[in-house]
């Protein structure tokens, strides 16, 4: 790695300082992209803050309303084996069992969770290549050649890559909100405009600004909480990023869908909520294979696979009904 | 196009690469980190880039913590930190003043291996003995997180309670999934541990 200075930090208003006014300084807290990240020079912070000491941020609350905040520092091992995470909303835990491995899970931040940049093979190589996101202006070296893993949704020229995050899917799903404290104050992003489409400026992942520091993720209590699911695909069983996923939730009335959430991992730059699909499903029994398969494929109009990805465009429609029969057996 | 001109706020592009680091001398960025390490306690001074493995193996002469990929893909580096499993390739020393570290040379206790040392052997759960030290380590805390309730991707369903009997040999394989064996001692690794387990 490059050489870098490190320093700690105990005062969130001094750590947004800091970041606000240093171009060139990150926070750290699990460490487990960053350092990556640096390893493969795709990130080459000066200073590192180390934001492990910040106050009351690894809590995690289950509210009385039913809903949950999780700190922003709060390890992803400690999240999935909440039990009332477990018992409110199963498709978090499972989210983030189905992600990283053991020691990884009992390292990485929530925070940082949602903040890992892409798997993108181009982006990471140590050897720079083209990447827009990485060099902008660069080029897009997977456009027009390896994308089997990248975008079907949402990709523009300029960047093909998808978002890595397992947990992310879940939280979109079920409308969660990150809270973030910068210069000018707390506010609440919606998790769905958390993360961006790639567009011109596939350099920028997320809606953060400099000075911003995530402080929780909340999750809103849902009635679809309970009955939900993650489906992961992939090309081996266990400790790999997907090559589609599910986040399914619902709420039923005698076998018929009265309210259905439901988000892909792996086909975009972001989390890929199925709006249409959501609405079309409403009213379908979960025991018509057709009706479902159909109100599903309205969300995939619009798929634009690359070369090497067309498989996930019938794959994510499978892993979609797969995640709605399995989360139809909580209801 | 129209480009929002700020830059990433969430990363340190590689166009920014830092002149002032470059000439940031050897010394000075160095730092002094207390560690326990094993039940010893040991202060080192190191630059803030040494990742904890590179601590433990050049600084410490804990050699029996492998580097394999350097990368947090392998699982050989796996060392405790305040008694969790964690990756020390995947962290950084200086971020470790004050924890309580436990090695593979920290098990044995008045001349007696620990009883998954013991069960490696017993069931040949290692050939070329790279990946052993990252697995044993991996293991021991892994029958610990079972102890405790947690749930895997391998249970059955994560609302329910878990417990030590729910461990299963699939359970045990994907709990130790983040530990990879080139030679493919999966098997014998998974009755290691799982006999282990039943004991303890």
């Amino acid at each position: 790695m490059h050489p870098f200075l490190l320093s700690k930090v105990n005062d969130p208003a001094e750590a947004i300082t800091a970041h606000a006014q240093d171009p060139h300084l990150a926070f750290i807290a699990g460490g487990t992209d960053l350092i990556g990240l640096m390893k493969d020079r795709a990130a080459l912070p000066e200073r590192l803050l180390d934001i492990n000491g910040l106050p009351d941020m690894a809590r995690i609350e289950a509210l009385p309303d039913g809903g949950l905040r999780i700190g922003a520092l709060a390890r992803m091992s400690d999240v999935a084996v909440h039990i009332e995470v477990r018992r409110r909303f199963p498709v978090i835990a499972e989210a983030l069992l189905f992600a990283a491995s053991g020691q990884l899970r009992n390292m990485a931040s929530m925070g940082g969770n949602i903040m890992q940049r892409t798997r993108c093979a181009y982006f990471r190589d140590e050897n720079p290549l083209p990447c827009n996101k990485r060099r902008p202006g660069s080029g897009c070296s997977a456009l027009h050649s390896l994308n089997r893993n990248h975008a079907i949704f949402g990709w523009s020229d300029a960047c093909v890559a998808t978002n890595p995050s397992d947990v992310a899917v879940a939280f979109a799903a079920l409308d969660a909100n990150v809270i973030v404290r910068g210069p000018a104050g707390e506010r609440s992003i919606p998790f769905t405009d958390f993360h961006r489409l790639p567009g011109s400026t596939p350099e920028c992942d997320n809606a953060l600004e400099r000075g911003d520091l995530i402080i929780a993720i909340e999750v809103p209590a849902r009635p679809e909480g309970r009955a939900s699911h993650y489906l992961k695909v992939r090309d081996r069983q266990s400790y790999e990023f997907a090559l589609v996923s599910t986040a399914a939730a619902i709420a039923t009335e005698h076998r018929l869908l009265r309210s259905v959430r439901l988000a892909l991992g792996g086909v975009a730059h972001k989390p890929w909520r199925l709006t249409a699909a959501e609405t079309a499903l409403c009213g379908v029994s979960l025991d018509d294979i057709a009706a479902l398969k159909s109100a599903i494929a309205t969300s995939f109009r619009d798929a634009r696979p690359l070369a090497h990805n067309a498989f996930k465009v019938e794959l994510a429609q499978r892993a979609a009904l797969r995640a709605l029969r399995t989360a139809g057996e909580r209801a | 196009m129209v480009s929002t001109g700020r830059p990433a706020s969430n990363t340190i592009l590689e166009a920014s690469a830092p002149d002032a680091a470059a000439k940031m001398a050897q010394g000075a960025g160095k730092k002094s980190v207390r560690m326990t390490v094993n039940g010893q306690a040991h202060t080192i001074t190191v630059e803030a880039r040494m990742t904890l493995l590179d601590a433990l193996r050049e600084e410490l002469a804990l050699t029996g913590t492998k580097k394999g990929c350097d990368r947090g893909e392998c699982g050989a580096c796996t060392v405790h930190i305040e008694g969790r499993r964690i990756l020390s390739c995947m962290t950084l020393a200086v971020m470790q003043d004050g924890k309580h570290i436990a090695t593979i040379e920290g098990l044995e206790r008045d001349g007696k291996l620990h009883p998954l040392q013991v069960s490696f052997i017993e069931h040949d759960g290692f050939q070329c003995g790279f990946c052993t030290s990252g697995q044993i380590m991996s293991g021991i805390a892994m029958i610990e997180e079972a102890k405790a309730g947690w749930p895997s991707a391998a249970s059955a369903d994560v609302r329910e309670p878990f417990t030590i009997a729910d461990l299963s040999d699939s359970e045990i394989r994907e709990r130790m999934s983040g530990n990879l064996c080139r030679c493919a001692c999966y098997p014998n690794i998974v009755d290691a541990i799982a006999e282990t387990a039943g004991k303890s």
